[in-house]
């Protein structure tokens, strides 16, 4: 909402300082997000004398003047036709910089002439369109003055206006805020009734109450429509709306001084009566924007006997619009439901100044004085003579009232306001206000629909008084030292991403959405997590896993010469729309090679084995009891079927790890090797209560361990886990640790078998293990793992 | 009968003209070994008289004493010598590089919200949580969002296809429906904060169609609007580590809180650098406002008895505020370039004690 400093002042009596008035409207909750003062441009420039003004010897339309600066004459060659001497002028020397170029004036020779400085049109100080010639100051401005002490300057303010504020998309209603917080005094606005001379020949009927409640017309005869004055032309252009012709320009006028939409009908286009009626489908406006619009019934229209002539509260209609041979116009102020102005300016896409403040709801007790305002600018720009004023429907009744009790303001808003100056406040928002047994009894005024109770005034009351008046106070402790906050799910996440990001991979945030294609290799595109009206096609289905971003990221990564990498996220996927659809995870990936060329290494690509370490690791931090978990070999299709796995805690999947399947790294268009693993957060058991924080004693035996190896050769099926679980059973209270050293297979061990190699750790916790004991426990170790595996001790 | 000591002078001679390890122990055994020389000398002691076997065998021992010394000696002298011969032939090219390492990082937008929480801790604020994906009651209805108002429209929401019963589900606006979910579950008193993701239909140089708040929740019996202030007060200057950065309460709208408030920090422009602290310019950084008593009764709380404030902010807008990052949209963008300029390393974990950041 744009307007200038001399228009705010019609409606308010101040001294105030522009920038003021700039911080005080922001501190009302009228955002300033600009203010243009063309003055602050003028830097430099000041009053010139043109004492002569000679033909210039190379160029017949220039002049070749003598400018008095009060301290030196300049010679300056000019090309403006009414460039004479006696002339006071606007007047730039070598340096100032020009508005309309924002380049510094340079010492020129024109046409062999040097010029010592610049006499400037209002454009080229951005004062205005005028490029006819130069600036003719008063006669009596001061030479050698600033320029900027003698030009009147209007300085144009916009403001935000937020959505609750709709008796603010007027001028008035800015002037009265300011007055009521102090900044000047509110002048009266007296709306006379205009006499009507004769009976309007256009009767008007409201079909729709609940559409359009209330309809005011009037017919003007023998109106005049040409050009608007200067005043209102130059209040217009400075809000950046084009000057068209008086009758448009005062329906625009009275829209943003006071709030109130109008519309003027050619009256000779209309065939009475004009009633204010809901669409028929299939009807059709043709609009003052050049479009047509087609209706479904749901729009509210002002039709005349032919058919609808403009869409109520909207956009009029092209063939009723005034032009400069209109001689009869029908004036149109109407109340108009904001919901349904909404949906139609929303259905057809119809953004206007008028659609804007009814759906903001306008003033209802100000359709009859709004008229009568233009009735007055018409006549007094126009001529022509009134009819009496038609009406249909009524006022709606807004009337409401409601008490404050004033300890409320201290209770809420955290400040005492004294009860006089709440009931000043309050009176000079337009408020009544009345005595009440314990409180205030409050009648919010017909322009403040927004006022519904209580703590709405509560609210005016903080606002008006300044929310900078309020102290602040820290929150009170609720606890000598502070609590641990986080819920144990909180916390696991937090583990999980730290300790990821200490094994090497990088952590990402990546969009909850991808295409439904992409969707649709994970196990996700279903049609309920699709989004009906998607940013674009390859973000439009919510993600059934945080893979594909991964490898996405891992494939731009790629393009960027940055192939082997390995990242991360800890984020949700979603199986379905409800609550419990969600789940957190915490997904790993790894591109490329694992280690990469170096001197002291081989390089090695990814394996499914990264990606299970990534996830052992993860789960471990998370705190999950990692050595009850059982690996299998399954896990879902995105996933190599050979090279992948899924780590259970009995039937339940804790995470899923292994080679990406070719199909999807295709599918995402992405180049293999990548590995992931994906941990499923929510899955995981709570750890058992404990009552205190302290740990098991740890038992440290004195005795030394001893490490036996054994190399078994076993059929190539078998799973490597086996032998390590047999071979732990063997002995519970002795092994403390079997792992695998090598995997052979090949020459010497024969077809369809492997080698397995396991180094078992003995560790005596009472004595020293005497050499008959050591066998006797290994005789056990090489019957468990035959037993349970068929595997021979490799001789 | 050999004369000890010139034997020993024979033998230290020896000693001291052995060239390694091998030749030392060599001329030892010659000497102190079973079938060594000063071996033999003591045994032809037996054969002496009583008094000159005392006075020979001292002078054996003796001479004895000072072999065993010279021997050691001469071993300590060469092992010595063999490691820095040893060492000498053994060379590596310092300058090479070492096996790498890979070094992780944590994003912004989580140690943003580590930080944030951190803060709010320390005033007692738990962390809540909710789903991405909504229903109209809690994202806008209970949260006093008239049907059909235009501040509904301002929010750019992303829909799911209408269900057979005509609702439809959208993804979150805002963290705000947490706050429903937390006071239809929770009673007063409340003090929460919400992160999340939150979802809008806008893209462009300042907006990702996803993004993350963190939002703020207190609901009790005496809570009011200089809390409000005193809270956000205490939590920006805290944030950016700026111990008296100005903060401003500018009065706006917003359909669930009442009065509402942004809030607006100092910053300085000069030389085209951003700066916060104390300027001449000001920086949006959040909206909050006292709980509208609506909200309450939607959530089954009386209004006449309980009150409290709500806030919201962006977790994006915050880091690049505080660590300068330029540009939204490269938070969503995965390039590790970036996530390794911009990322956290995996210990510098936010504490209050030991600073947010460093």
């Amino acid at each position: 909402m744009k307007f200038t400093l001399a228009w705010l002042k019609e409606h308010l009596d101040t001294d105030a300082s522009l920038s003021q008035i700039g911080d005080r409207l922001t501190m009302l909750g009228l955002e300033v997000e600009g203010i243009e003062d063309p003055a602050a441009n003028l830097a430099g420039f000041i009053v010139g004398h043109v004492r002569e003004a000679k033909p210039h010897p190379n160029a017949d339309r220039l002049k070749l003047c003598t400018v008095d600066t009060g301290l030196e004459i300049l010679e300056v060659v000019c090309g403006a036709p009414n460039a004479r001497a006696g002339l006071k002028v606007a007047l730039a020397r070598v340096g100032t910089i020009i508005p309309e170029t924002g380049e510094p004036l340079k010492k020129g020779s024109i046409r062999g002439v040097e010029s010592q400085g610049m006499m400037c049109s209002y454009r080229e100080l951005k004062l205005g369109a005028d490029h006819d010639g130069i600036i003719e100051l008063d006669a009596k401005a001061p030479v050698g003055a600033p320029l900027a002490s003698v030009l009147t300057f209007d300085p144009v303010i916009d403001v935000a206006i937020t959505p609750n504020r709709a008796d603010c998309l007027g001028v008035r209603g800015i002037a009265r805020d300011l007055a009521a917080s102090g900044l000047g005094r509110l002048k009266p606005l007296t709306v006379e009734p205009v006499p009507g001379r004769f009976e309007s020949p256009l009767k008007v009927r409201t079909e729709a109450p609940e559409a359009c409640p209330l309809f005011v017309g009037r017919y003007i005869r023998g109106v005049k429509n040409g050009e608007s004055p200067q005043w209102l032309k130059d209040r217009l252009t400075a809000i950046g709306l084009r000057p068209i012709s008086a009758l448009v320009d005062i329906t625009n006028f009275v829209t943003f001084d006071l709030a109130r939409p109008l519309h003027v009908f050619d009256a000779d286009t209309v065939e009475g009566p004009i009633r204010a009626r809901l669409s028929k489908p299939g009807e059709t406006v043709a609009a003052l924007n050049g479009k047509t619009y087609e209706l479904d019934g749901s729009e509210t229209v002002i039709a005349d006997a032919r058919g609808p002539e403009a869409l109520a509260g909207v956009i009029g209609g092209a063939p009723s619009g005034c032009t400069e041979r209109t001689v009869n116009v029908f004036v149109e102020s109407a109340l108009f439901d904001p919901r349904r102005t909404a949906n139609t300016g929303r259905k057809h896409a119809i953004e206007s100044d008028a659609r804007y403040r009814f759906e903001r709801q306008v003033d209802p007790e100000f359709a009859r004085p709004g008229m009568e305002i233009a009735t007055r600018l018409i006549l007094e720009l126009c001529g022509g003579e009134p009819s009496h004023v038609e009406i249909a429907g009524h006022v709606p009744d807004w009337r409401k009232s409601f008490v404050l009790r004033p300890m409320r303001v201290a209770q809420h808003g955290g400040i005492e306001v004294p009860v006089d100056e709440i009931e000043r406040i309050l009176a000079d928002l337009g408020c009544s206000v009345a005595e009440h047994g314990h409180g205030i009894l409050v009648s919010p005024p017909s322009w403040r629909a927004d006022i519904e109770a209580e703590h709405d005034l509560v609210e005016e009351i903080i606002r008006v008084n300044g929310y900078d008046n309020v102290p602040a106070v820290s929150m009170p402790r609720l606890a000598p030292t502070t609590r641990p906050v986080l819920t144990l799910a909180q916390k696991r996440r937090g583990w999980v991403r730290r300790h990821l990001a200490a094994r090497g991979l990088v952590e990402c945030v990546t969009w909850s959405f991808l295409s439904e294609a992409q969707a649709k290799l994970f196990g996700g595109g279903a049609a309920a997590l699709r989004l009906a009206n998607p940013i674009s096609a390859d973000l439009d289905t919510m993600r059934p896993s945080v893979l594909p971003q991964l490898m996405l990221a891992a494939g731009r990564n790629a393009d960027r010469g940055l192939a082997d990498c390995g990242l991360f996220e800890v984020g949700p996927h979603y199986a379905g729309d409800r609550p419990q659809d969600q789940a957190m995870m915490a997904v790993g990936l790894r591109a490329g090679l694992a280690s990469g060329r170096h001197w002291a290494q081989p390089a090695r690509p990814v394996d499914a084995l990264d990606a299970k370490a990534d996830a052992l690791a993860a789960l471990a931090a998370a705190g999950a009891p990692i050595e009850n978990l059982n690996v299998f070999a399954d896990a879902p299709g995105w996933y190599h079927p050979g090279r992948s796995g899924s780590l259970k805690l009995g039937p339940k999947v804790l995470a899923w790890f292994g080679e990406l399947h070719p199909r999807a790294l295709k599918g995402l268009d992405v180049k293999g090797p990548m590995v992931g693993f994906e941990l499923f957060l929510d899955a995981l058991p709570e750890p058992k209560a404990r009552p205190t924080k302290t740990r098991p004693l740890a038992k440290l035996s004195p005795f030394q361990p001893l490490v036996r190896d054994f190399a078994f050769v076993v059929e190539a099926g078998v799973l490597a886990e086996a032998l390590v679980k047999a071979a732990k059973s063997a002995d519970k209270n002795l092994i403390a640790k079997v792992e695998i050293f090598d995997l052979y297979e090949g020459k010497g061990v024969g077809e369809g078998k492997k080698s397995l190699a396991l180094a078992v750790t003995l560790q005596p916790t009472d004595k020293t293990l005497t050499d008959a004991e050591i066998e006797a426990v290994s005789a056990k170790i090489v019957a468990a793992v035959t037993k349970a595996t068929g595997a021979a001790l490799r001789g | 009968m050999d004369n000890p000591e010139q034997l020993g002078e024979a033998v230290l001679a020896e000693i001291a003209a052995v060239a390694d390890l091998d030749a030392l122990d060599r001329a030892r055994v010659g000497a102190l070994g079973k079938k060594g020389s000063f071996t033999a000398l003591m045994k032809t002691l037996g054969s002496l008289a009583p008094e000159e076997r005392k006075a020979f065998g001292a002078r054996i021992n003796g001479v004895k004493d000072r072999l065993e010394a010279a021997i050691e000696a001469r071993k300590t002298a060469l092992e010595s010598a063999a490691i820095d011969a040893r060492l000498g032939a053994e060379r590596i090219d310092v300058t090479l590089s070492p096996r790498p390492e890979a070094e992780g990082r944590v994003h912004p937008i989580s140690q943003t919200i580590e930080e944030v929480t951190a803060i709010f801790a320390e005033m007692g604020f738990t962390v809540a949580e909710g789903p991405d994906i909504e229903d109209d009651f809690h994202n806008f209805t209970a949260l006093n969002f008239p049907p059909d108002h235009p501040a509904r429209q301002m929010h750019d929401t992303f829909f799911f296809p209408e269900k057979a019963d005509g609702s439809r589900m959208l993804l979150r606006t805002h963290t705000s429906p947490v706050q429903v979910r937390t006071m239809q579950s929770v009673k007063p008193p409340i003090r929460v904060i919400i992160p999340g993701r939150t979802f809008r239909c806008d893209s462009d140089m300042t907006h990702t169609p996803m993004f993350h708040q963190v939002e703020g929740l207190v609901v009790d019996t005496v809570t009011h609007f200089g809390h409000l202030k005193g809270c956000l007060i205490d939590f920006v200057r805290a944030f950016f580590e700026i111990e008296d950065v100005p903060v401003r309460f500018r009065p706006s709208f917003f359909p669930f809180t009442e009065p509402s408030a942004e809030v607006d920090i100092g910053c300085s422009r000069e030389g085209g650098e951003l700066r916060i602290g104390h300027g001449a310019g000001w920086l949006e950084i959040l909206g909050c406002g006292m709980v509208h008593p609506n909200v309450l009764r939607n959530c089954g709380i009386d209004p006449e008895h309980y009150q409290g404030f709500a806030f919201g902010m962006g977790v994006e807008r915050l880091a690049m505020l505080k660590y300068g990052i330029p540009d939204l949209r490269t938070f969503f963008e995965s390039d590790l370039r970036w996530l390794r300029h911009y990322g956290f390393l995996p210990l510098d974990v936010p504490t209050m004690a030991g600073g947010l950041a460093r």
